[in-house]
């Protein structure tokens, strides 16, 4: 059964785009979030980032209307009270040590000096850094910078925390021990958004995925059905041959090529799979076998065919 | 009934102001807290302290290692506070404040934008208008402290030389102590307007200091300007207050000093004005590192 939110419990965009200048961040997003882990999957450049910051009001949409738990991103007094961003700018305030970059703006949100303090050890002590605290954050591994930030934003206990590529460039002890905080905080009721290029990388945690590609949403909805949906989508090929007619009539016998056209110029032929790891290796077979010379294997839809990399991480090959 | 509700409404009003007051307060002695630390022990206070320096040495060596120059300020000292003014006009007010305002200023924003740090800040639940109060009075904390010891410390060795006795009598009924709290209170103003300025153009401008040496330009011209233009400078308003008139040469345009109950309100006014115009603009700002 599926279970109704009121708006208050959600994360609505409506029609929101962001273009910068003339380039596009985002167009006519329409989305809805519900509580629990939210993964926002896409190539770099894809329209996550900006997703998160329009989310959070550090930019502003060109048009549309976005609310968080019922609030505006303009409302910064209300917002950040039950929202933490955890960005991926790796830069922090000069000459700080972990807990004073933690304290210092838990300070800033005007809780007392006690109960900072407390707040910033608990938040500390959940990503494992009580004894670095006091180093200068300057002399942070990479991880360390990453859970310091994660403390940072969680420290003042929100109800939804929206974290950009929290496991990017991580090795896997740190990442492990990431992924292990998050879906504590998961248990613990928070709502989380995680943004992620892979999406092997968040799946397994993911209550739902929304794949965003070159600023618009290409799916939404249940991990399993999100797979599925890029699965059968069909990607288009072209192929370079010297006997276009003779490789379309073998291609086409294969059940996944869903459809095969030949090329204007006679040169080659334009291919459509709905399993492009099986299409490059029956090329690869083809190439070797049949007495078709096959010049060049190129993904037309270089989108497409970008985001399948990216997000499913297949092994398929480009050129032969 | 009516006025009971108004009343009730009333004291509600009352309270979420004074919860909002009261948050305010402790969220702008937050910033404080970061921006003077930041402001008095970070890399980039160096350079301030150097700069404060530069007319305290100045003044030392006229008074103390040039011997000569010590009995000039014991036998002739009219001539020494005329000195004085010049100098204090050209090197503290045109020079020291002015370049130490800018890059206490400019560097309460832009600063965090190239350290790419100012996220942080919207990133709590912070009014941003709160924000700019917070930064401007730590910067003003910062540059109220600096540079109101670099102008205590040039006159201390402006009058060091003259010897503990002459200097109790100027002090005590030579109108000592109006000079020195003219020359402080000249120095605040200068940082009040100066800093309002460099904030402005800090968070306006990409690069900062093409604006900034206009404002040094049109400061430095400010004595050859007709008369209305003259009025639109900063200095004006703070030469109006020097206890000695400033002799600015042979090619001035002579304007009559503007009192105190003009010029101190209308720096202020300016001041509010410019902070309101970077209130506005902090509002619409977008936090986008990458195109900076």
């Amino acid at each position: 059964m599926r279970v109704e939110y009121r708006p208050e419990e959600l994360i609505v965009f409506e029609d929101v785009s962001k273009f910068y200048g003339e380039i596009l961040g985002v167009n006519r997003i329409n989305l809805t979030i519900e509580p629990g882990i939210t993964s926002l999957v896409g190539p770099n450049g894809s329209g996550k980032t900006t997703l998160m910051n329009l989310m959070t009001g550090l930019i502003q949409p060109t048009r549309g209307e976005i609310r968080l738990l019922g609030i505006a991103p303009t409302d910064p007094e209300q917002l950040f009270r039950r929202v933490g961003y955890c960005g991926q700018f790796d830069s922090f305030p000069r000459g700080v040590t972990g807990y004073q970059f933690v304290n210092s703006f838990l300070r800033v949100h005007g809780y007392e000096k006690r109960q900072a303090e407390e707040k910033a050890w608990q938040a500390i002590e959940r990503v494992d850094l009580v004894e670095a605290a006091s180093r200068k954050v300057a002399g942070y591994s990479k991880g360390m910078r990453q859970r310091i930030r994660l403390a940072q934003s969680i420290a003042h206990e929100p109800q939804v925390m929206i974290l950009d590529e929290p496991l990017n460039g991580l090795d896997p002890m740190a990442r492990a021990e990431t992924i292990r905080i998050f879906r504590e905080l998961a248990r613990e009721g928070m709502h989380l958004i995680i943004s992620s290029h892979i999406l092997h990388e968040v799946d397994t945690m993911s209550d739902r995925v929304v794949l965003i590609n070159n600023g618009y949403i290409l799916a939404e909805g249940g991990v399993t059905g999100v797979r599925e949906e890029i699965e059968d989508h069909p990607m288009q090929v072209m192929i370079r041959c010297n006997l276009p007619r003779e490789l379309a009539a073998r291609v086409f016998a294969a059940p996944h090529v869903v459809e095969a056209q030949l090329h204007p110029d006679r040169q080659g032929l334009f291919v459509k799979t709905t399993d492009p790891d099986e299409f490059f290796l029956m090329m690869n077979r083809l190439a070797i076998e049949s007495s078709v010379v096959i010049e060049s294997v190129t993904p037309v839809d270089d989108d497409l065919a970008a985001v399948y990399h990216y997000l499913i991480g297949s092994s398929g090959g480009g050129e032969v | 009934m009516i006025f009971a509700k108004i009343k009730t409404s009333l004291i509600g009003l009352t309270s979420v102001d004074r919860a909002s007051l009261s948050l305010w307060r402790c969220q702008i002695l937050a910033i404080l807290r970061i921006e003077l630390s930041k402001n008095f022990w970070g890399r980039r206070a160096m350079l301030l302290y150097l700069l404060a320096l530069v007319p305290v040495v100045i003044l030392f060596l006229l008074a103390i290692v040039d011997p000569d120059g010590a009995s000039d300020i014991s036998r002739d000292w009219n001539s020494s506070q005329q000195a004085f003014v010049n100098i204090f006009d050209a090197l503290i007010l045109r020079s020291v404040v002015f370049f130490g305002s800018t890059w206490i200023f400019m560097n309460l924003f832009r600063g965090e934008v190239v350290d790419r740090s100012l996220h942080y800040y919207f990133l709590a639940p912070l009014r941003r208008e709160v924000l700019v109060a917070a930064k401007y009075i730590a910067g003003m904390v910062a540059a109220a402290v600096l540079f109101s010891f670099s102008t205590l410390g040039s006159i201390f060795f402006l009058y060091y030389a003259r010897g503990y006795p002459a200097n109790i009598d100027f002090l005590l009924d030579g109108g000592g102590w109006q000079q020195i709290l003219a020359y402080e209170a000249i120095t605040l103003l200068a940082c009040l307007g100066y800093g309002a300025i460099f904030m402005f153009i800090g968070l306006f401008f990409r690069n900062p200091i093409i604006p900034g040496l206009v404002v040094y330009g049109w400061e430095w011209i400010n004595f050859l300007l007709p008369p209305l233009l003259k009025k639109i400078s900063i200095i004006h308003y703070l030469e109006s207050h020097l206890p000695i008139p400033v002799d600015e040469g042979p090619f001035a345009t002579i304007v009559a000093p503007t009192a105190v109950w003009i010029s101190v309100p209308s720096l202020l006014i300016f001041t509010g004005l410019v902070l309101t115009l970077t209130a506005i603009r902090i509002r619409r700002m977008e936090i986008r590192y990458g195109m900076e």
